[in-house]
């Protein structure tokens, strides 16, 4: 490629389904995992989060409501479009994870069979945490499970891909909305992520991805109280850090998911309860009569 | 014209129930003294005095921390789940055999109405210790796996004092964890009754422990570091700091909290039973009830209507000796919540300019006692449109058409529950689906049962009791 | 409450009851009954504890309620002459027992029981209309009806239609009970639903509306011939109506539940539910009535108990 001058990308964040620049006007670099120059990416201010606060919000009437079989639909169209894209993402792995081409080829793979894996549960996992409850008299009582709301997601910082994905579609099939925190060394597969979205008949503001330090950003979300749930994973290892937005999120008693002591293995079966912490179960009663 | 049928006293005999003059702590299968100071606890429609109860310190905490312990790893959380059942069963029976002293009881401590203790708090709590002692050996079909979290910290308010222990130690002795339990510092002689019927149930020592005392018994209970579970039920407040306390830790946390829920009246509502719904839904209880319906909202065009049957309906409750077979409503918990209704319901006066109206009821002198109250003119920016009074006070507000009842239902940091009062079924369905509450009754209020899960959205707290699902809270996860 | 005449009321409603079509829409625009909610209500009320002075006051205005009825193809001048002497003097043996209100008889034994109570001040009442089924011609019917009045009846207790209405054909039903209150004359009528062939709440309150908008002194739950007869909850809805009907009317309609009432303390539920639903005003044999026959001689049974602080047998008190 001798003599062509590359045309360098400037990554941005993506709210509301745009791709606006941060409102701060701030970005910072971002290297490969050999340490050289990759690009510049939007630095997310707490502005952008309570941007995209309003956005998910505005968002989450439209999504839950939309039919389980519909955000099935929409789940799996994410991973069809990111199949179609996976050099980009083998490449976006690569470069951001070091490793081998091989081993980033194993962590898309992972990454699209999740998301087609979640795509499933849309229209099933009401079935599985829901049900007819017998009560001791004359009434129908119904218990199903229904989105929390807004969540806010703390991506993984290292498993910049399939952790991502990994918490962001628990937490869509279900029917919620996310603002997440992308990692913040490793942000490329997010930001190539949110091109996905934003061709996959996603809503916008159903997923907003804000680039940028979880411990800068994280502590907003965690106060806002507009947000209803905040996943801590992204901060994993950070006790005190993890501490202080856990009482920061019991403001408005959002429901946390705890960070934990070192980041998980991804590539581990995910089970259920990625989904079931972002579900309220709502049950409704009534009599039975002639 | 004065009523030629007025109904002669029907008092419910207290000689069942024996009081003792002082109570200790109920620790590893004991009655022992505490370390601390002691508290009288009172009968709230007499202001009498009922016994003199312990007031666990930290190191009576500890002491029932460590022996919750030592019972968990040494029995109990080893013992096969059908011996836990019948444990689980032996208690419930023991509820139903001593169901009437265990219902004067909670009427003595509580001020609640006989006829609720007995026809409404008490059978549920023997069906929540039936039900979940049927869960103890199937704990791999409840889809949270079988192991057990350890100890179990629990407090509990005065509301349900009973009922709410129940829904308490009834799930996490079935899973396999042990409990301490601290009773409301205002209601705790049921517990202590309960501890008894432990006793006589021959339930291993250590395996349920009642720590009795106020808020810093609470405290000490919660931020103990030697417990992997606390489960709360009261104020969102309190609820909000105990999120703050376990911040950080690897307990794990269920609070059921407020609530300020939407009672909705359409015109085509049953309108008798509506008029029962809203009255069962606010002045149950004393209105001492998280998921009371303190706010009816009611389609403009049969407003005048059905506030002139509930007013007309009101005239017939009768308030007074709780221990009157035919009390419906009965005495305020304490005089803290007394004053508390009391300040609400003036600055409601205010707010509503004079909107404030209670049928002519004489009330004891002695005791605390606060009239059935509605509130027309209320708008949801009123105070008493949106604080959780925990008294005997209606919020009357309209609205014109259903996507206004639901913005007006949701707009509430609260979310627990929710009435809808309407004969036709999809509206039914439409207004379940759109209201943000946990438990919803349409054309019914106030219904209670072991296999129904019951807890709130959003400020209400998290996860739900009762069900399958109430096991959730007290088991590790599919494994 | 307004106080309005029967005739402005009825004018009132002179626009419902015009066509089919238009009572149709006014019955079925009336507020739905929950049958799971009226059950509660009903029961809860049933919860009430009523001892010594209110049972005491209960028991005597419940023997006061007494429509004490025979109504079998048996039946004969010794047994009804036996009845109205029971229902004049229920406790021989008590002369300060009250009288029951009536005694209840097929028409052509009017005019024995007539005989028996003169001037006692007990009704007698008749059931007419083709009793119990109601299956006969509108002539059949009037001429029962007439016959009973001439008889010397003070009350005629008529069924309605009940095909017709299940059909839907509710101006026959009302122009039915407007023709047999007309050939009542003087006499109260009582309107018996049957509401045990009826099944839903819903419609024992549309037919309670009927039949107070066509003129019936008093609305009747059961011929007695049909399980279920009276039930609390249905009385309840009836209760709700009469009290309804007189806030829109001014107007106040009885309520008698017949059938199934055996003893006193399911007495003292209907009464208290009369206390706490409809109002006091009903408290009263001229707005509440119970249908019953084995009823009485409990409501005795109780009374003595309450009087002698013993309980008493069946040896103690007369059969009839």
């Amino acid at each position: 490629m001798a003599g062509r001058i590359d045309v360098r990308k400037t990554y941005k964040l993506f709210i509301g389904g745009a791709f606006p620049r941060s409102e701060s006007g701030y970005s910072y670099v971002v290297n490969d995992a050999k340490g050289q120059f990759m690009a510049n990416a939007s630095l997310a201010s707490r502005k952008d989060g309570r941007d995209a606060v309003v956005a998910a919000r505005k968002a989450f009437g439209g999504w839950s409501a939309r039919t389980a079989y519909n955000r099935a639909q929409i789940l799996y169209r994410i991973a069809e479009v990111m199949e179609d894209r996976r050099p980009q993402f083998v490449d976006a792995v690569f470069r951001s994870e070091g490793g081998s081409v091989a081993r980033a080829n194993k962590v898309v793979d992972e990454a699209i069979d999740r998301l087609v894996w979640y795509a499933g549960w849309a229209d099933k996992i009401t079935q599985v945490v829901g049900g007819a409850n017998p009560v001791a008299g004359p009434f129908f009582n119904l218990s199903s499970p229904e989105p929390t709301g807004v969540v806010a997601v703390l991506a993984p910082q290292e498993s910049s891909l399939l952790g991502l994905v990994s918490v962001v579609a628990p937490a869509i099939t279900t029917g919620n909305t996310v603002v997440v925190v992308s990692s913040h060394e490793r942000p490329l597969p997010a930001v190539t992520f949110a091109e996905v979205l934003a061709t996959s008949d996603v809503p916008g503001g159903v997923v907003n991805i804000l680039t940028g330090s979880a411990a800068t950003v994280g502590p907003w979300l965690a106060a806002h109280m507009d947000v209803n749930a905040i996943d801590l994973t992204g901060i994993a290892g950070d006790a005190d850090l993890a501490r202080n937005l856990e009482i920061a999120a019991a403001d408005n008693l959002k429901r946390v998911r705890r960070a934990p002591a070192a980041e998980p293995d991804w590539s581990q079966d995910p089970g259920t309860s990625a989904m079931t912490w972002l579900l309220e179960t709502k049950t409704v009663w009534h009599p039975i009569g002639l | 014209m004065s009523n030629p049928f007025s109904y002669a006293p029907a008092l419910e005999s207290r000689g069942i129930v024996n009081l003792q003059p002082s109570y200790g702590l109920f620790i590893n299968g004991e009655f022992v003294d505490g370390a601390g100071s002691s508290f009288k606890t009172i009968n709230p429609a007499t202001e009498e005095v009922l016994a003199e109860v312990s007031e666990a310190d930290a190191a009576d905490v500890d002491k029932a921390v460590k022996a919750a312990r030592r019972a968990h790893t040494r029995v109990w959380g080893k013992m096969p789940g059908r011996e836990r059942a019948k444990y689980l069963y032996r208690i419930a029976r023991i509820i139903q055999e001593r169901g009437r002293e265990l219902a004067v009881l909670e009427t003595l401590d509580n001020g609640k109405p006989i006829k609720e203790a007995r026809d409404v708090d008490v059978p549920i709590v023997a069906a929540h210790f039936f039900y979940y002692a049927g869960w103890a050996d199937k704990l791999e079909h409840s889809g949270f796996g079988t192991r057990s979290l350890g100890v179990a910290a629990q407090v509990i308010p005065w509301n349900f004092p009973l009922l709410m222990l129940a829904w308490k130690i009834a799930p996490a002795l079935a899973a396999g964890n042990t409990v301490v339990l601290k009773p409301a510092e205002t209601t705790p002689l049921t517990a202590l009754l309960f501890a008894e019927i432990c006793q006589q149930a021959d339930l291993p020592a250590g395996v349920v422990n009642i720590v009795t005392g106020a808020g810093a018994t609470g405290q000490a209970l919660i931020a103990h570091e030697d417990v992997d579970k606390v489960a709360f039920t009261g104020s969102t407040e309190v609820g909000k700091a105990i999120a703050r306390v376990v911040a950080g830790t690897e307990k794990r946390v269920t609070l059921e909290l407020g609530g300020k829920a939407a009672n909705i009246v359409f015109d085509d509502a049953p309108l008798d039973q509506a008029i029962e719904g809203i009255v069962n839904g606010i002045f149950f209880n004393q209105g001492h009830v998280c998921c009371a319906g303190s706010r009816l909202l009611v389609q403009e065009s049969v407003a005048d209507e059905v506030l002139e049957r509930l007013k007309s309906r009101m005239t017939s409750l009768r308030v007074g000796d709780p221990l009157d077979k035919n009390t419906d409503i009965g005495a305020i918990n304490s005089a803290e919540q007394l004053a508390r209704i009391r300040e609400l319901a003036e600055i409601g006066e205010t707010e509503t300019g004079g909107g404030r109206w209670s049928p002519a009821c004489e009330l004891p002198s002695q005791g605390f006692w606060f009239p059935p109250t509605v509130f027309t003119g209320v708008t949801q920016a009123h105070r008493i449109a949106r604080e959780e009074i925990f008294g005997p006070v209606l919020s009357v507000l309209t609205f014109r058409t259903p996507t206004e009842a639901v913005e007006k239902a949701n707009n509430t940091p609260y979310g627990l529950s929710a009435g809808i009062w309407t004969e036709k079924g999809s509206r039914i369905l439409w207004m379940a689906d759109q209201l943000r509450a946990g438990v919803v009754w349409a054309n019914t209020f106030n219904k209670f049962d072991p296999t129904s899960p019951f807890g709130g959205y959003k400020e209400s707290g998290y996860g739900r009791e009762g069900g399958r699902h109430g096991l959730e809270g007290y088991l590790k996860g599919a494994e | 409450m307004t106080d309005t005449s029967t005739t402005t009321a009825a004018a009132a409603y002179d626009d419902v009851t015009s066509s089919d079509s238009t009572l149709r829409r006014f019955l079925h625009g009336l507020p739905g009954v929950d049958q799971v909610g009226a059950e509660a209500r009903a029961a809860s009320l049933g919860t009430r504890s009523i001892k010594t002075s209110a049972k005491e006051f209960a028991i005597d205005l419940a023997i006061r309620m007494v429509d004490l009825t025979t109504l079998e193809g048996a039946d004969t001048v010794g047994k009804v002459t036996a009845l109205a002497n029971k229902a004049m003097r229920p406790d021989p043996a008590d002369p300060s027992c009250p009288q029951a209100a009536a005694v209840c008889v097929y028409p052509d034994m009017v005019a024995t029981a007539k005989q028996v109570l003169s001037s006692s001040g007990i009704k007698v009442a008749a059931v007419a209309t083709a009793f119990p089924s109601g299956r006969a011609a509108m002539d059949i019917k009037l001429a029962d009806t007439r016959d009973a009045v001439e008889a010397g009846a003070d009350e005629i207790d008529m069924v309605i239609d009940r095909g017709a209405f299940l059909s839907g054909r509710y101006l026959q039903v009302f122009e039915e009970i407007q023709a047999v209150k007309q050939a009542c004359g003087q006499a109260h009528l009582k309107v018996i639903f049957e509401t045990g062939e009826l099944q839903t709440y819903d419609n024992v309150r549309r037919v309670s509306w009927l039949a107070m908008l066509a003129g019936a002194d008093f609305i009747k739950t059961s011929t007695g011939k049909v399980q279920p007869a009276a039930t609390l909850p249905v009385t309840l809805v009836m209760l709700e109506a009469v009290r309804d009907f007189r806030a829109a009317t001014g107007q106040m309609v009885g309520v008698k539940p017949a059938g199934g009432i055996r003893n006193t303390k399911e007495a003292i539920k209907y009464l208290v539910m009369v206390n706490e639903v409809a109002g006091s005003d009903w408290l009263d044999p001229d707005w509440f009535r119970f249908g019953a026959s084995s009823l009485l001689n409990d409501l005795l049974m109780q009374r003595t108990k309450m009087q002698t602080g013993r309980y008493s047998g069946p040896d103690y008190f007369t059969l009839d």
